[in-house]
C-alpha cells in the first residue's frame, strides 16, 4: 500500500464535485416534478453547461491537471476521491454538457413518465461528468457503470419496437467490457496497491508497473492490456466489437441516441487516452500493427457498412463508427516509434483526435436530432426511401440538415474537417499506408451522405411529402446555436486547439511506448 | 521561356494592398451570407448585392493587378504575401496566408471580370426562376471561394477554398433539384472530384509533414522556395521519383478531378444539368480551370527536372511533368473525339472544355506556367462566351438543347450568332485574328520542341477535331433551316451585352501573347517585354504556324463540307453515322467510360457494401451469439459457483444477448425489475470479490 502523504492532499475549489452532483440533484427534482420535468432538466442542463464553461476557462495554462480535489476515501484499499481535469477531460465535460442540453432540447415529445425519463437523462449526465473527471479507478469505475444504467433504462422503456433485445445486448455487451476492465484493474491493484491513474502512469513510465505485475502475477501484462483495450474498444466501438451499436442506436429514442453517440462513445476514446495509453504503452507498442489494422478497418468498413443501410439511424450509426475510427487511427498511430522530428506528427495526431472527439459529438448529435425531427413529421418511418424532394416543402430543414451532413462529411469551413486534417497530418508520416487506406473512408462517407441528401431532399416530391412541415421557429432557434458552433469551430478552431495543445504535449511527454 | 532566369529583382515587402487582399473573396462570400438570410421575395436586392460585391472585388482585383504591373514596370518581381498562424499543434504552425504575384493578379482579374459578366447575364437568364435569390446566393459563394483559391498562399487555405468551390458546384449543378438527373449529376460531380481531392489531401499532409510549413512562399521558408524545395528534390520516394514529384503527382490527382482530366472527366459533361450561366462560369471559365491554376501554383514541385526561374540549381529529374503532359494530351484528343458525336449543344461544349483543359495541362507540362496559363485565360473568355451564347440559343428556342432541332438561327438571333461565331473561331484557333490561335500555338510550339513528339501529334490531331466539331455544331444551330416548333427570338440586352464584351476579349487578348510581343509570358515570368518582330524568326516557328493554320482550316472546311447548310431532320442519322456506324455509336455513347465505371468501380462499391453488411449481421453477429452461447454453457456448468438466481438471470441475459445479435424479432417487455436486480447483485458480488482479493 502506498500511504498518501498529507501534503499531496489538496482540496480544490470543488467545481468538479459540484458539476458531478448537480445533475443528480436535478434528477431528484425532475423525478418529483411530474409534467415540468423537462423544464427542470433544461435548467439543470443549462446550469451544467455554464459550469462546464467555467471549468474550461479555469484550466491551467500549461496543460497539466487542474481543479484537482483529493480526499482519502479508503486508503487501505488505495481508494481516494481524486478528481481533476486537463483540457482533454474538461473538453469532454463541456461536450457532455452540450450534448445533454441538445438531447433534452430534442426530447420534447416524451409522453410516458417524463419525470423518470428526464431524471435518467440527468443521471446519465452525472455519470459522464464523473467519468471524465475521476482520476482514481474505483471512483471512475462507479461513474462509468452509473452512466450505463440510465442508458439501459432509457432504451428499454422509451425505445423503438425492438428495444428489448437491443437494450439487453447493449447492456450485456458493455457490461462484459466493464468486467474486463474491472478484472484487469484488480490485477493491477493487487500488484501495485494503487488505483490512481497518475501514480500508475508514472509507474508505467519508469517501468515499475510492468515489473510489479510480472512479479506478482507472472507475464500477464500483455493480457491486461488486451483486456483494457477490449473494454474501451466496445465502448468506442472498434470493429469487430461494434455489433451492439447499430441495433442500439436505431432502437434507442433519438434524443438518447444523441447522448450515446455524442457523449458516451467518447468515454471509450477518453479511456484509451487517459488509461490505456499511459498505463499500457509498451504493450500497445507491441500490438500497434494489429491495432492500426483494426482502426483502419473501423474507418473503412464503418463507412462502407453505412452504404448498405436503408434506415437513416443505422446509416448515421455506422457513419459514427467511421468517424470514431479516425480517432482510433490517430491514437494507435501514436505508438509508432519515431525520431525526435516526428514529435510534431504525434502532436498533430493527438490534437486531431481530441478535436475530432468534440466535433463528432456535436455533429452526430445534431444528425440524430434531425432524424428525430424527420421521424416525427413522417409519422414514425425513417427509411431513406420514405422521403423525397423535401427541399421543396421544407427548405429550412433541408438547408440546416445539409449543413450538419456536410460537417459530418468533413467539408472545410465546418468543424469536421479540422479534426480529420490534423489526424491525417499526424498519421501520414507515421504510417502512410494506414493513412492512404483510410482516405477511402473519407470518400465512401461522402458518397453515403450525399446519397442521403439525394434521396431525402432531392428529386420529385412524392404525394405524401407534399405538405411536409418545415422547421418551426422554436426548432430553428434550438438548432441554430449548434449549427453556428459547427461553423465557428470550422473557422476558428483555435478556440479548442489553443487550450488542448498544451495538454496534448503534456500527455505525449508522459507516455512511454 | 522557362529556361530563362528571372532578370527582375525580387520584391517581397507586403504593401497595405496585400493585407487587404482578403476582401476580394470576402465580399462575395459576405454577400452570399446576407442573401441566404433574406426572405425569398427580395429578388432585386439579392442580385444587386451579388453584382455589387463582385464589382467591388473586380475593382480591387484591378487595383491589385495595377500594383503588380507597376512593380513589373519598375523591374520588380512582385511576390507579396501576408501570412498568419491559424492554429498551433505541438511546435508546428498551421499557417494561412494570401499572395499577390503576377499569376494571382492575372487570375483575379479574369475570375472577377468573367464572373461579373456572367452575373449580369444571369439576371436575364434566371429572371423567371422561382429560386432566383438562392441562385445568386450560391453563385456569390462560388465567386468568393474561387477568388479565395486564387489568392491562397497556403496549400491548406487553397484546399479549403477548393472544397468550398466544389460544394457550390455541387449545389449549382443540382440547382433544379427536383430533376432526378440534376440531383444525380450533382452527386456524381462531387464524388468524382472528391476522389481526386483525397489524393490532393494526402499530398497536402505529406508536403506539410516534409517541409513543416503549409505556406507556398514565406520569405525563403515556404515549401516552394529554397531549402524546403531542395530537400524535397533530394529525397527519393519510389520508382525514381523524388518526394517533390510524388507530392506533385498527388496534387495533380486533385487537379485532374477538378479539371476533368482522364480518367476523372466523367462528371463534367453531366454537370451541364445545371443552369447555363453556371456551366459558363464554373464548368468552363473558372472552377474547372482551377486545377490548371493549382498546377501552375505548385509548379516548382512538378518541374523539378528543369532549371527553373529562381531555382537555377535544381536539376534532379522527375516524371511528374511527363505525367501531366501525357494525361493532358490524351484528354485533349479523347474528349474532342467524343464531342464530334454529341447532339446536346451544351454537352458538345462540355467535352470541348475537357479537351481544352487537356491542352492547358499539356501546355503546363511542356512549356511552363506561362504557356498553360495563357491558354487558360483566353479559353476562359471564349468558352464563357460560347456557353452564354448556347444559353442565349436555349433561351431563344424555349429550352431546346438538341442541335438537330435548331437551325437557321443566324437570321433570328443575329447578335448571338455574331458573338458565337467569334467564340467558335477563337476556340478553333482561327489564324492570326483570334486569341485562341496564339494561345494554342504556344502549346503546339512547346510540344514541337519537346523531347518526345507523341503529345505534339496528339495535340495537332486534337486541333483538327476541334475545328471539325465546332463547325458541325455551328452548322446545325445557325445555318440551314429552323426545325423547332416555336419561332426563336433574340435574347434581351442584359444577356447579349456581356456576350459582346466577352467577344471583344476573345479577339483582343491575342495581342498580348504573340511571338512578336510575348507580353503575357514576360509578365508572368518577371522579364521585360519588348516588341520585336524577330520573335517570329525563331527556327521552325513560322512553318509551325502555317501548318497549324492549315490544320484548322482543313477541319473547318471538312465540317462545312459534311454539315454546312444541310439541316437533316432530327430523326435522320448523322452524316458520319451513315459512313461509320460502329465508330459513331461508340463516340455517341461517350466511349463507354461511364458504363465501364458502372460495372467496375460502382459495382464494387455496392458489392463491398453488401459484403460488409453481411459480415456485420452474420459473421460478427454470429461470433457474438456463439460467445454468448458459450457463456451460457459455462454458467450452467458452474451452477454451484453462484446463487441460482444470478445464474438464471445471466442465462436469461445471454439468451437475449445471442438472439439480439440480429436474429430475434421477439419482444421482451416489463422485465426491468429483473435486470435491476441482476445489476445490484452484480455490483454486490464485484465489491465482495474486491474485498476478498485484497484482504490482508
Amino acid at each position: 500500500m502506498n500511504p498518501i502523504s498529507p501534503e499531496t492532499l489538496t482540496t480544490g475549489f470543488g467545481l468538479l464535485t459540484l458539476i458531478t452532483f448537480l445533475p443528480l440533484a436535478g434528477a431528484a427534482m425532475a423525478l418529483f416534478s411530474g409534467k415540468h420535468a423537462r423544464g427542470v432538466a433544461l435548467i439543470t442542463a443549462f446550469a451544467c453547461l455554464a459550469l462546464s464553461l467555467v471549468i474550461w476557462i479555469h484550466l491551467p495554462a500549461d496543460g497539466s491537471m487542474g481543479l484537482t480535489e483529493r480526499v482519502p476515501w479508503a486508503p487501505s484499499l488505495g481508494i481516494e476521491y481524486h478528481l481533476g481535469v486537463d483540457a482533454l477531460g474538461a473538453l469532454m465535460v463541456v461536450l457532455s454538457a452540450i450534448v445533454t442540453l441538445m438531447s433534452v432540447d430534442a426530447a420534447n415529445r416524451v409522453h410516458h413518465s417524463p419525470n423518470l425519463y428526464f431524471a435518467l437523462v440527468l443521471m446519465l449526465e452525472s455519470g459522464l461528468f464523473g467519468t471524465f473527471t475521476a482520476l482514481n479507478f474505483y471512483h471512475w469505475f462507479i461513474f462509468w457503470e452509473l452512466s450505463l444504467i440510465p442508458a439501459f433504462f432509457l432504451i428499454k422503456l422509451w425505445g423503438g419496437p425492438r428495444r428489448g433485445p437491443a437494450a439487453t445486448q447493449f447492456f450485456v455487451y458493455t457490461m462484459a467490457a466493464s468486467v474486463a476492465l474491472l478484472i484487469c484493474f484488480l490485477a493491477v491493484f493487487l500488484s501495485t496497491g494503487s488505483m490512481d491513474f497518475i501514480q500508475l502512469a508514472a509507474m508505467c513510465q519508469s517501468g515499475a508497473l510492468e515489473n510489479a505485475v510480472t512479479a506478482h502475477l507472472g507475464h500477464v501484462m500483455i493480457w491486461l492490456a488486451i483486456g483494457v483495450l477490449a473494454g474501451f474498444a466496445v465502448k468506442v466501438p472498434m470493429i469487430p466489437f461494434h455489433t451492439w451499436l447499430p441495433a442500439t442506436y436505431s432502437e434507442a429514442p433519438s434524443p438518447v441516441t444523441m447522448l450515446l453517440t455524442g457523449a458516451m462513445s467518447k468515454m471509450g476514446v477518453y479511456g484509451l487516452l487517459r488509461i490505456a495509453l499511459p498505463l499500457f504503452g509498451p504493450q500497445i507498442y507491441q500490438m500497434r500493427t494489429e491495432l492500426l489494422i483494426l482502426a483502419v478497418a473501423t474507418v473503412v468498413l464503418g463507412a462502407w457498412a453505412a452504404a448498405a443501410q436503408k434506415d437513416l439511424k443505422r446509416i448515421f450509426a455506422y457513419s459514427s463508427v467511421n468517424h470514431l475510427g479516425y480517432c482510433l487511427l490517430g491514437i494507435f498511430a501514436l505508438a509508432i516509434p519515431t525520431s525526435g522530428a516526428a514529435q510534431t506528427s504525434q502532436a498533430a495526431a493527438l490534437n486531431g483526435v481530441i478535436f475530432q472527439m468534440f466535433s463528432h459529438g456535436i455533429t452526430a448529435g445534431a444528425l440524430f436530432w434531425f432524424v428525430s425531427i424527420l421521424q416525427f413529421r413522417s409519422g414514425g418511418v425513417r427509411g431513406i426511401d420514405n422521403f423525397g424532394g423535401l427541399r421543396k416543402p421544407a427548405p429550412v430543414l433541408a438547408g440546416l440538415m445539409g449543413i450538419a451532413l456536410f460537417s459530418s462529411l468533413g467539408l472545410p469551413g465546418l468543424n469536421g474537417f479540422v479534426g480529420e486534417f490534423l489526424i491525417f497530418r499526424g498519421v501520414f508520416p507515421l504510417s502512410w499506408v494506414a493513412a492512404t487506406v483510410s482516405v477511402l473512408g473519407l470518400l465512401v462517407t461522402a458518397a453515403v451522405l450525399l446519397t442521403v441528401i439525394q434521396k431525402v431532399f432531392n428529386g420529385p416530391v412524392p404525394a405524401h411529402c407534399a405538405n411536409f412541415p418545415d422547421l418551426h421557429h422554436s426548432e430553428r432557434m434550438a438548432l441554430a446555436p449548434v449549427l453556428i458552433l459547427m461553423l465557428v469551430l470550422g473557422l476558428v478552431p483555435q478556440l479548442i486547439v489553443n487550450t488542448v495543445n498544451p495538454t496534448a504535449m503534456n500527455l505525449l511527454a508522459h507516455w512511454r511506448f | 521561356m522557362i529556361s530563362e532566369a528571372s532578370s527582375f529583382t525580387p520584391q517581397t515587402i507586403a504593401s497595405p494592398l496585400t493585407q487587404l487582399l482578403w476582401l476580394i473573396p470576402a465580399l462575395p462570400i459576405a454577400a452570399s451570407g446576407i442573401i441566404a438570410l433574406l426572405k425569398q421575395p427580395r429578388r432585386k436586392l439579392a442580385s444587386t448585392l451579388a453584382i455589387g460585391s463582385l464589382s467591388i472585388s473586380l475593382l480591387l482585383s484591378l487595383w491589385a493587378f495595377a500594383h503588380v504591373l507597376a512593380g513589373w514596370a519598375n523591374h520588380l518581381a512582385v511576390r507579396e504575401t501576408y501570412n498568419f498562424t491559424w492554429i498551433q499543434v505541438g511546435s508546428a504552425y498551421v499557417d494561412l496566408g494570401w499572395i499577390l504575384d503576377p499569376l494571382a493578379a492575372v487570375m483575379l482579374v479574369m475570375v472577377s471580370l468573367v464572373g461579373l459578366l456572367i452575373f449580369i447575364y444571369s439576371v436575364g437568364y434566371m429572371a423567371h426562376d422561382e429560386n432566383y435569390t438562392r441562385f445568386f446566393c450560391f453563385l456569390s459563394l462560388f465567386a468568393g471561394a474561387m477568388l479565395g483559391v486564387v489568392i491562397s498562399n497556403s496549400i491548406l487555405l487553397l484546399f479549403m477554398n477548393w472544397e468550398l468551390v466544389g460544394l457550390t458546384s455541387y449545389l449549382l449543378i443540382g440547382f433544379w433539384y427536383a430533376k432526378p438527373t440534376a440531383a444525380a449529376a450533382a452527386k456524381k460531380a462531387f464524388i468524382t472530384t472528391r476522389f481526386g481531392d483525397v489524393f490532393f489531401f494526402l499530398g497536402m499532409v505529406w508536403l506539410f509533414a516534409q517541409t513543416g510549413t503549409l505556406l507556398f512562399y514565406n520569405y525563403g521558408a515556404g515549401s516552394l522556395e529554397g531549402l524546403a524545395l531542395n530537400n524535397l528534390l533530394a529525397q527519393h520516394a519510389a520508382f525514381g521519383i523524388t518526394v517533390a514529384g510524388a507530392i506533385g503527382l498527388l496534387i495533380f490527382c486533385g487537379a485532374a478531378g477538378k479539371s476533368g482530366q482522364l480518367p476523372l472527366h466523367v462528371w463534367l459533361p453531366d454537370a451541364m444539368e445545371g443552369p447555363t450561366p453556371v456551366s459558363a462560369l464554373i464548368h468552363a471559365a473558372t472552377m474547372v480551370a482551377a486545377g490548371v491554376y493549382l498546377i501552375a501554383r505548385v509548379y516548382p514541385l512538378m518541374s523539378a527536372g528543369m532549371p527553373l526561374i529562381g531555382h537555377p540549381g535544381v536539376t534532379a529529374l522527375n516524371g511528374a511533368l511527363a505525367v501531366v503532359t501525357w494525361v493532358g494530351a490524351l484528354t485533349a484528343v479523347f474528349a474532342a473525339l467524343i464531342a464530334i458525336a454529341q447532339n446536346d449543344i451544351k454537352r458538345i461544349l462540355a467535352y470541348s472544355t475537357v479537351s481544352q483543359l487537356g491542352y492547358m495541362m499539356a501546355g503546363l507540362g511542356l512549356g511552363g506556367v506561362a504557356v498553360g496559363m495563357f491558354h487558360l485565360i483566353t479559353h476562359a473568355f471564349f468558352k464563357a462566351l460560347l456557353f452564354l451564347g448556347a444559353g442565349s440559343v436555349i433561351h431563344g428556342c424555349c429550352d431546346q438543347q438538341d442541335i438537330r432541332r435548331m437551325g437557321g438561327l443566324r437570321a433570328d438571333m443575329p447578335l448571338t450568332f455574331a458573338t458565337y461565331a467569334i467564340g467558335m473561331l477563337a476556340l478553333c484557333g482561327f489564324p492570326l485574328v483570334f486569341s485562341g490561335f496564339w494561345s494554342k500555338d504556344g502549346i503546339l510550339e512547346a510540344a514541337h520542341s519537346g523531347a518526345i513528339q507523341g503529345p505534339y501529334y496528339l495535340l495537332v490531331f486534337g486541333a483538327l477535331l476541334t475545328a471539325f466539331y465546332m463547325m458541325r455544331q455551328v452548322s446545325y444551330v445557325f445555318f440551314g433551316y429552323w426545325r423547332g416548333h416555336h419561332p426563336a427570338h433574340e435574347s434581351p440586352r442584359v444577356m447579349t451585352m456581356p456576350m459582346a464584351v466577352l467577344a471583344f476579349f476573345a479577339i483582343a487578348l491575342g495581342v498580348i501573347g504573340t511571338p512578336a510581343w510575348p507580353w503575357f509570358r514576360s509578365f508572368l515570368n518577371g522579364q521585360p517585354a519588348h516588341f520585336d518582330f524577330h520573335g517570329f524568326a525563331e527556327p521552325g516557328l513560322l512553318s509551325l504556324m502555317v501548318m497549324s493554320s492549315f490544320v484548322v482550316l482543313f477541319g473547318l472546311w471538312l465540317g462545312w463540307k459534311i454539315y454546312g447548310n444541310k439541316s437533316p431532320s432530327p430523326e435522320e442519322p448523322d452524316a458520319l453515322e451513315k459512313a461509320a456506324p460502329a465508330l459513331w455509336c461508340g463516340l455517341r455513347d461517350r466511349l463507354y467510360v461511364d458504363e465501364f465505371y458502372g460495372i467496375t468501380v460502382i459495382a464494387f462499391y455496392y458489392w463491398w457494401a453488401r459484403v460488409t453488411d453481411f459480415f456485420d449481421r452474420r459473421v460478427w453477429g454470429g461470433v457474438v451469439a456463439a460467445v454468448a452461447w458459450l457463456f451460457q454453457l459455462w454458467a450452467r456448468f458452474n451452477n454451484f459457483f453462484d446463487d441460482s438466481w444470478i445464474n438464471g438471470g445471466f442465462d436469461k441475459s445471454c439468451e437475449e444477448f445471442s438472439t439480439g445479435g440480429g436474429l430475434l424479432s421477439r419482444v421482451e417487455n416489463g422485465r426491468v425489475q429483473i435486470y435491476l436486480r441482476i445489476l445490484a447483485a452484480g455490483m454486490v458480488v464485484l465489491v465482495a470479490i474486491l474485498f476478498w482479493m485484497v484482504r490482508p
